[in-house]
């Protein structure tokens, strides 16, 4: 490497500049420039179609109260669909890829990690049969049980639900979608946390758990969180379970187990896409440019989270 | 281990005077066996008001962590038992966690093979109103959306993973990362309502094209070949690229035939990965594509029927004979689960036989 710093030529220009070398560089360049642009396009065409909803007048939009009114629990629902998800799934996650990582005997821990990684690429539009015809039904007794004694909780208000397909087993079955993400991510980082400090810690007598309290999860902290992040943006998109299990009302309420609670942004465009015609396709393109803003959101802080512990991220 | 053992058989006498506590331990299958009767113990608490397995197991995981813990630390003391614990913890969280997908594979398994049957693969749903029929022409539609899809998305994704391991810098390369990642996020409905608005801008209202679906899931696919392509890239050691620089080829060449050669099995592999993420996609191809019941193999003509969109039809609008419909769904389901994983199969295959054969 020194030899290239010797001072006879500054590498400012290349010397010799093929046509080949310009046209495969410039294609390379090209194609960057061009996911820019489509990230940009998809944002201007999703605002262009959604123009027309948001300059109607509130009685045209569906519901007739304006379009705020008729995406707001659609946003309400979103939202606690994800974070239900997110709150479940995390903890659970963390706990798989430290089974995976350092508990799971040597044998069978690859195998695992290979099947867990499977499950993240079962299609959504699975988990959501699944939800619909084996946890929905499971879960009533929970819904019953839960109204009569958590009630007072503003959550479990109730009444019950009596086929189960509540906003809470959505949020358990987004769970259950965005488990293998974060756990994957998570596997990947504790696995990567450096050797030297774990052994360390060992072979100055930490137990286990004390071995991975101090050398590896403070250095898979951020990985957990950029794996959270992702399995909240994909919660917060998540349609096809959403819209197969959710029987839902209109209302904005956070009663999780009753027949009233709002759909989400992403499973309401599923149901009612294929039908729409004039204006109801305007408002359903806003409320996913809505959908995209959120998720934007989301993505750029995971990012920013990440990039600002760069330091301590599995990439150096 | 043989040469430690003596250290601690010289000095037992000594720890017992009392200098250092000895390090008394739990037999082996001890932590089990408290384990097993705390579980026993809860099977019990639940058969006090109705025996329930859902109770069972919520007592069982509970006071079978406990008494772990209160057994460990009579005996091994505090920073042992708080080791079991975590121990009993992180175990029985992940035996929770498979619970549910143990019993989703069951499921589409048991429910699925109903109709998994010659006929499933062979006819088309046109003119069935009842039983029979088949996702053959979904099955093909999905194979051609997709390979559509790849078509558009690898050659842009590979040539940006290039530009952004072998030629970029400064601010463009940071803010094409940056986005990429971003754009890893965007909900799959998002990207069918983007194809959707793109193609009613062009081609007026109410259109519906195989094609529209394949650019709705290039635009989830292309992050995905980005960011696994741009990590493989990365991989191929310096070493090779400044070896053929020395011998004057040029940087072009050295790209198509050092680095990716080098790199192809993993390519191979991230793309093909990216293929199984998209396959099983539903909701941008509800918006862009829609569903027929005859074969259509043209993607730029109409629309054409793929097997997810197939599969929630089948369920959430069944026609008479209910049961039927259901049934196809499951096996269509199950279908896509296989191809799935048949997917992710032929990716390990291919970063197990094509990878370099370099020493670590």
């Amino acid at each position: 490497m020194t030899a290239t710093k010797a001072p006879t030529e500054p590498p400012k220009q290349r010397p010799v500049r093929r046509p080949g070398d310009r046209i495969f560089a410039g294609s390379a360049k090209g194609s960057g420039i061009f996911i820019l642009v489509v990230l940009a396009g998809v944002a201007a065409f999703l605002i262009s179609e959604a123009l027309p909803a948001l300059t109607a007048s509130s009685e045209e939009i569906p519901g007739g109260e304006g379009l705020a009114s008729y995406i707001a629990p659609l946003v309400v629902g979103t939202l606690i669909a994800a974070v239900l998800a997110l709150l479940v799934a995390t903890p659970l996650a963390v706990a798989i890829a430290l089974y995976v990582s350092y508990y799971a005997p040597r044998r069978i821990a690859a195998g695992l990690g290979y099947v867990i990684d499977l499950l993240a690429a079962i299609p959504s539009v699975v988990y959501g049969f699944w939800g619909l015809a084996v946890l929905a039904p499971a879960l009533v007794p929970f819904h019953v049980w839960a109204a009569d004694t958590l009630g007072f909780i503003p959550l479990f208000a109730g009444p019950a639900s009596n086929t189960g397909r509540t906003m809470f087993t959505v949020g358990l079955v987004l769970a259950v979608m965005i488990l293998p993400i974060i756990s994957a991510i998570s596997r990947e980082v504790f696995s990567q946390a450096p050797a030297l400090h774990r052994e360390a810690a060992l072979a100055l007598g930490a137990t286990r758990w004390e071995m991975i309290k101090m050398a590896v999860l403070p250095y898979g902290k951020s990985g957990v969180i950029a794996g959270a992040m992702l399995g909240l943006g994909r919660a917060l998109g998540e349609t096809m379970a959403v819209a197969i299990v959710l029987s839902g009302g209109a209302a904005a309420t956070i009663n999780l187990i009753s027949n009233s609670s709002p759909s989400t942004i992403a499973s309401n465009i599923a149901l009612r896409f294929p039908e729409a015609t004039g204006l109801d396709v305007n408002t359903l393109i806003a409320s996913g440019l809505v959908l995209f803003l959120i998720t934007l959101a989301v993505n750029m802080l995971a990012r920013w989270i990440v990039n600002r512990r760069a330091d301590f991220s599995g990439a150096n | 281990m043989s040469t430690e053992t003596q250290a601690p058989v010289r000095s037992a006498e000594e720890l017992r005077s009392g200098a250092i506590r000895p390090q008394r331990r739990l037999p082996r299958l001890a932590p089990l066996g408290l384990y097993a009767a705390g579980i026993a113990l809860g099977a019990l608490l639940s058969a006090l008001g109705g025996f329930s397995v859902v109770l069972t197991v919520i007592y069982g995981a509970i006071l079978g962590t406990l008494a772990v813990y209160i057994g460990s630390r009579l005996v091994e003391g505090t920073r042992k038992a708080t080791d079991r614990l975590v121990t009993a913890l992180v175990t029985t969280a992940f035996a929770i966690a498979m619970v549910p997908l143990v019993s989703l594979v069951y499921t589409v398994l048991d429910k699925g093979l109903a109709r998994f049957d010659s006929q499933f693969f062979t006819a088309s749903m046109f003119r069935v109103v009842g039983e029979g029929g088949g996702a053959y022409h979904a099955i093909l539609g999905t194979v051609i959306i997709t390979a559509l899809a790849a078509a558009i998305s690898v050659p842009i994704g590979l040539l940006t993973a290039i530009y952004l391991v072998e030629y970029g810098s400064g601010k463009l390369k940071k803010a094409i990362t940056f986005f990429v990642d971003v754009m890893t996020g965007i909900p799959s409905i998002v990207a069918g309502l983007f194809a959707f608005a793109l193609f009613t801008l062009l081609f007026g209202n109410g259109i519906r094209l195989g094609v529209m679906g394949a650019v709705a899931l290039s635009v989830l696919m292309i992050p995905v070949v980005v960011r696994s392509c741009e990590e493989v890239l990365k991989l191929v050691p310096n070493e090779l690229r400044e070896a053929s620089y020395a011998l004057g080829v040029p940087k072009w060449r050295t790209v198509v035939k050092v680095v990716l050669p080098t790199a192809i099995a993993g390519l191979g592999t991230g793309v093909t990965l990216a293929v199984a993420r998209v396959v099983g996609e539903t909701a941008p191809l509800l918006v862009t594509v829609g569903l027929i019941t005859g074969t259509n193999l043209n993607p730029f003509d109409g629309r054409m029927a793929t097997l997810p969109v197939f599969a929630y039809y089948q369920l959430t609008q069944p026609g008479v004979d209910t049961q039927a419909f259901v049934d196809r769904a499951w096996t269509a389901a199950l279908v896509l689960i296989i191809l799935v994983m048949a997917l992710n199969i032929v990716a390990r295959l291919i970063s197990r036989f094509f990878a370099p054969k370099t020493g670590r």
